[in-house]
């Protein structure tokens, strides 16, 4: 289980724009080549300075590659994180106001309390 | 000594920046009453006269990552940035910028260590809609210095709610002891029930209405003890899965005080979540000296027209 590394992902890729559209048009080549080259930089050092032994479990590359976010609320991503990136990949394709937000609740309202935990 | 002109909790709503700024079609329904009652809401903070806002709030994974995650935070920055890429994408908010002040700063962090809160500090910090949010609503003009207090309501694990209140009276106490003739003005966001990212979110009101109206009381009435007594960590996800955030609004009745009723309150039912407006006077209520001035300048150019006559 690598929850951590689900929210870095998730959080890395909301921050950047390019990054956002690239994780939208091609989720898995996207989610494959972060986890390759970016989940063990640290965020805050120098490229030469990093971590060694950040991967993701199956599941996890899994619902990211897939854009599964139920999936990854079942996993216990933070939900803040997931629901911001996922707005920003796919409010634009519905027509009314907070169309994508209801569909999202609909999607996840099979869960009820106590919600998967979100503690790293 | 500093003197506390107000003290003041809210909800920090990112989409009223643009629900208030929008126009013709465009323009929500519900978008007049609720500029109307932050008009009068922010009416509370112009009459009490401040020189500077403490403004507590929380970073929404932003500047603060969970590598290296701060519990209690002060800014003490000559200057801060405010709101990012991905609020300016969400919710349409401008980029911002306020002036610091580093002596109050540096009295709350020197004062807060002392006093037996580890508080960690930034002095390059770029604020984020918990903080700006209440500068929209209450202060758009930021004209005014700020101290920003930063704390984790969002990556488990978190203090528990009885520091948050204990943190809101040393903070009180530390503005009250802080050597400068400013008077400040305290100002915290937080939530009531809420929940992002899950089933119950964006509904027609906030998840959990009986919740809000317990904690609306709570707050109204300064009602700590009823308050410390029901609410624990774990219990915040029931209400809401971000419902963690009323633990912001503890921390404010901690400023304000066992058992002091807020001088003005208001609230709004609104979809997704409840608005909820309160404002203390800790020196006494302004508003009939500034209500009577009003009145008094009117009569005063009548009188003197009159003499003319």
């Amino acid at each position: 289980m690598s929850r951590y590394l689900v929210d870095k992902f998730l959080y890395t890729v909301d921050r950047d724009p390019d990054l956002v559209e690239r994780y939208r048009e091609d989720p898995r080549g996207t989610v494959a080549w972060w986890e390759a080259e970016e989940a063990n930089r640290i965020l805050n050092c120098v490229s030469q300075e990093r971590s060694t032994w950040l991967v993701f479990a199956d599941d996890e590359r899994e619902a990211l590659a897939t854009h599964d976010y139920p999936r990854l609320f079942e996993l216990g991503a933070h939900p803040f994180l997931t629901l911001t990136l996922f707005i920003a990949l796919f409010e634009r394709d519905h027509e009314q106001p907070l169309g994508f937000q209801l569909e999202y609740a609909q999607r996840l309202s099979g869960y009820s309390l106590p919600y998967p935990d979100i503690t790293t | 000594m500093a003197e506390i002109s107000a003290i003041i909790a809210s909800t920090h709503h990112p989409f009223y920046y643009r629900a208030s700024t929008s126009t013709g079609a465009d323009r929500p329904p519900f978008a007049d009453e609720w500029q109307a009652k932050i008009e009068r809401f922010r009416e509370t903070l112009t009459v009490a006269d401040p020189d500077v806002l403490l403004l507590v709030g929380s970073d929404h994974f932003h500047q603060f990552w969970l590598d290296n995650m701060q519990q209690f935070l002060v800014g003490h920055a000559e200057q801060y940035d405010a709101n990012w890429y991905n609020e300016e994408r969400e919710f349409g908010l401008p980029r911002m910028h306020m002036a610091g002040d580093r002596d109050l700063s540096g009295h709350l962090l020197r004062g807060g260590l002392d006093a037996g809160f580890d508080l960690a500090f930034s002095n390059e910090l770029r604020l984020d809609h918990s903080v700006t949010c209440p500068i929209i609503t209450l202060r758009p003009q930021n004209d005014l210095p700020v101290v920003p207090v930063y704390t984790n309501i969002f990556a488990p694990p978190l203090p528990q709610p009885k520091r948050f209140v204990q943190l809101g009276q040393a903070l009180r106490d530390l503005v009250e002891s802080w050597p400068s003739d400013k008077r400040v003005a305290i100002i915290g966001t937080g939530h009531l029930s809420l929940e992002l990212g899950g089933p119950r979110q964006f509904g027609p009101h906030g998840p959990d209405p009986e919740f809000d109206a317990k904690a609306v009381e709570w707050i109204r009435t300064g009602d700590i003890e009823r308050c410390l007594g029901e609410v624990t960590i774990e219990n915040l996800l029931e209400p809401g899965n971000a419902t963690q955030g009323f633990m912001d609004f503890m921390l404010m009745m901690g400023v304000a005080g066992e058992g002091v009723t807020a001088d003005y309150f208001d609230n709004l039912d609104l979809f997704h979540t409840m608005e909820a407006y309160f404002t203390w006077y800790p020196g006494g209520d302004p508003r009939p000296a500034a209500a009577a001035a009003s009145v008094s300048l009117p009569e005063q150019a009548a009188a003197a027209a009159a003499q003319e006559v």
